[in-house]
């Protein structure tokens, strides 16, 4: 056996892409299906450079499509497989996105934003996020983590793997393109060394014995004949989520407990939040910043007992609205005002959320 | 009670009397690969998967693990299977729809990466579970849904020659041929060799089977035949189009 190809822990500089490539290696990743589009590229760079030599995988795909449905299988064979895309691609992709969530294959995408609508930008968004949600011609029945972070990155990547295959639902990590490709600190690590035990894989197909006689053969569909047929299977699909939603479900506060202002934002645009909180605290306004880390699930709940609290609520997010509105879903009924900070397509800074909100 | 049937042994006996309409061509195909898992005797090493259209119905037709995929999207999907696990032996069965039209850039670039997977197409000249709408298989002339007043070549140009064109994409270890249910004892070798072509490890293999269809031909038992054992092969050359042992043969000559 291949050693392992994290000892320990590193501290490392490293871009997004390859911070992605390195926690699919240290996740016991099988095998990647992958096809071009920036600015996930360098994800397959690092991967075809490093898995040849811990007999690790790689299949380039004829399109998204093609990868999206490949990942599918490979998980179906019993291999933890993964895919990464962005923006044109990612919505080629949700046709088998809707296959996994449908079949329960605990497929992981990884996701890094570009800008939309169409081919647009190569560069950045969060536009995204309603296609990542809720993407195809399903019921959103998937786990998406919005990092803001190199480090988020790493450690949601491996994580994936592992809520993907405990709860088997297809797992998104979400980052964008200022993720994918600048380079930041981190620690990357073997996840034993933390504790993290990698949740066991087995086959949906191809397993041993003959079938019919020393087994059953597993016969998978996602078809069905009636109304009634789909609506049981539908209605324990989402009965089945809800049920595992509290377990999964994260997200942060920052300075909450007395907000009169509430800046709601998700992944990096967190960060410039959290800085703009600093400032305004500093300078005597009462804010505070709810950031979900899961997109799906959505921290519904908590977010509306802050929404009680609070004064006013900011949206803010490099989109036109996508967060909103899983933020009005989650808090419909109060009566709080709602601002919106939309820049589709461009980043936010703290110094313009400071102003904002000053000017308020 | 009553005796059943003969059927290969690696069908579902438990899934009979098949789903598929009276005439139907797929359960002829379905045989020929039944008997060709059995007499190579590899059922418990068989990945099966079948796309959308009328070949989903197979989704539960034979003692081994089965994936129903999307429309096009078997192809991909068995690809990924083979992928990770390449001791299983992985079956991509779909229509002239799903191989020709909407999943055909899986089909080719399969091919040219050449896959170790086997692909086994039903060509019955049309779309037949969604009510027979025109295919790319559809002949000239023929009247479909969509081509209510007979396919126009110069309007929606020729049938797809799938096998020739898998042939000139693929290089000497693919395996290729056409057979047809009018002959199951050819169509049962040539699946029995694309499968073995694929356990030797050699490389992508590909069975095109002509099918009938009278529930949208309209045909009758009779006009049925006729159209697979006349009118198809016209235009669809029953036979081995590219097989592994013709290149060493050309190379060594």
């Amino acid at each position: 056996m291949a050693e392992k190809p994290i000892q320990g822990e590193k501290r490392v500089f490293m871009t997004g892409n390859e911070v992605v490539a390195w926690a699919a290696l240290a996740a016991d990743v099988d095998i990647m299906y992958g096809y071009p589009i920036t600015p996930q590229n360098e994800i397959m760079h690092y991967w075809t450079r490093l898995a040849p030599k811990y007999d690790r995988k790689f299949l380039q795909t004829e399109d998204e499509i093609s990868a999206g449905f490949t990942t599918c299988g490979g998980v179906l064979s019993g291999k933890r497989a993964f895919t990464a895309t962005a923006g044109p691609g990612n919505t080629l992709m949700q046709e088998a996105m809707t296959m996994a969530e449908m079949m329960r294959i605990p497929l992981v995408q990884v996701v890094q934003q570009r800008g939309g609508p169409s081919t647009a930008t190569v560069i950045y968004s969060q536009q995204e996020v309603t296609m990542t949600c809720y993407g195809g011609n399903g019921e959103g029945l998937r786990i998406v983590y919005s990092t803001g972070s190199h480090q988020e990155l790493f450690d949601y990547t491996i994580k994936a793997f592992n809520i993907a295959w405990k709860y088997r639902f297809p797992t998104c990590v979400l980052g964008d393109g200022y993720q994918a490709k600048m380079r930041e600190s981190l620690y990357i690590y073997d996840p034993a060394i933390k504790g993290i035990e990698m949740t066991n894989t087995y086959p949906f197909v191809g397993s041993d014995g003959m079938p019919g006689i020393d087994r059953e053969p597993n016969h998978l569909r996602n078809t069905y004949n009636t109304e009634e047929e789909l609506y049981e299977v539908v209605k324990n699909l989402v009965t089945e989520y809800e049920k595992i939603s509290p377990e999964v479900v994260e997200y942060q506060t920052f300075d909450t407990d007395d907000a009169e202002i509430v800046i709601i934002a998700h992944g990096i645009v967190t960060r410039a939040a959290q800085a703009a909180v600093n400032s305004l605290r500093e300078q005597g306004i009462k804010a505070g910043h709810f950031r979900p880390v899961t997109l799906r699930p959505f921290a519904g709940e908590q977010l509306r007992a802050i929404a009680k609290k609070a004064k006013k609520i900011i949206v803010a997010e490099s989109a036109q609205g996508q967060l909103r509105k899983l933020v009005t879903d989650a808090i419909y009924g109060e009566s709080v005002p709602l601002e919106n900070y939309f820049k589709p397509g461009q980043g936010i800074t703290a110094e313009e959320l400071v102003d904002y909100v000053k000017g308020l | 009670m009553s005796k059943v049937p003969n059927m290969p042994k690696s069908w579902r006996v438990e899934t009979k009397p098949h789903k598929f309409c009276p005439g139907c061509g797929h359960g002829l195909v379905l045989k020929a690969l039944g008997e060709a898992i059995d007499e190579l005797n590899i059922q418990d090493r068989i990945v099966f998967g079948c796309d959308i259209g009328c070949s989903l119905l197979s989704w539960d037709f034979f003692n081994v693990d089965t994936v129903q995929t999307h429309h096009g999207r078997t192809t991909p999907v068995m690809t990924g299977i083979k992928r990770a696990r390449p001791d299983r032996i992985c079956i991509a069965y779909m229509g002239d729809g799903g191989g020709y039209a909407i999943g055909s850039q899986h089909l080719v670039n399969a091919a040219s990466r050449n896959e170790k997977i086997t692909l086994i197409l039903a060509n019955n000249c049309n779309y037949g579970m969604t009510g027979g709408q025109m295919a790319p298989t559809t002949l000239p002339g023929m009247k479909t849904e969509t081509s209510p007043y007979g396919r126009d070549i110069e309007d929606t140009g020729y049938p797809t020659q799938g096998p020739e064109m898998v042939a000139a994409i693929t290089q000497h270890k693919a395996y290729v041929a056409r057979g047809t249910v009018a002959n199951v004892r050819q169509l049962k070798n040539y699946i029995k060799k694309a499968l073995q072509n694929q356990m030797d490890n050699n490389g992508f293999s590909f069975v095109e089977a002509l099918a009938g269809c009278p529930t949208n031909w309209s045909t009758n038992a009779k006009d049925t035949w006729a159209f697979i054992e006349e009118e198809m092969p016209k235009y669809f050359k029953v036979g081995e189009i590219k097989t592994p042992a013709q290149k060493e043969e050309n190379t060594n000559g």
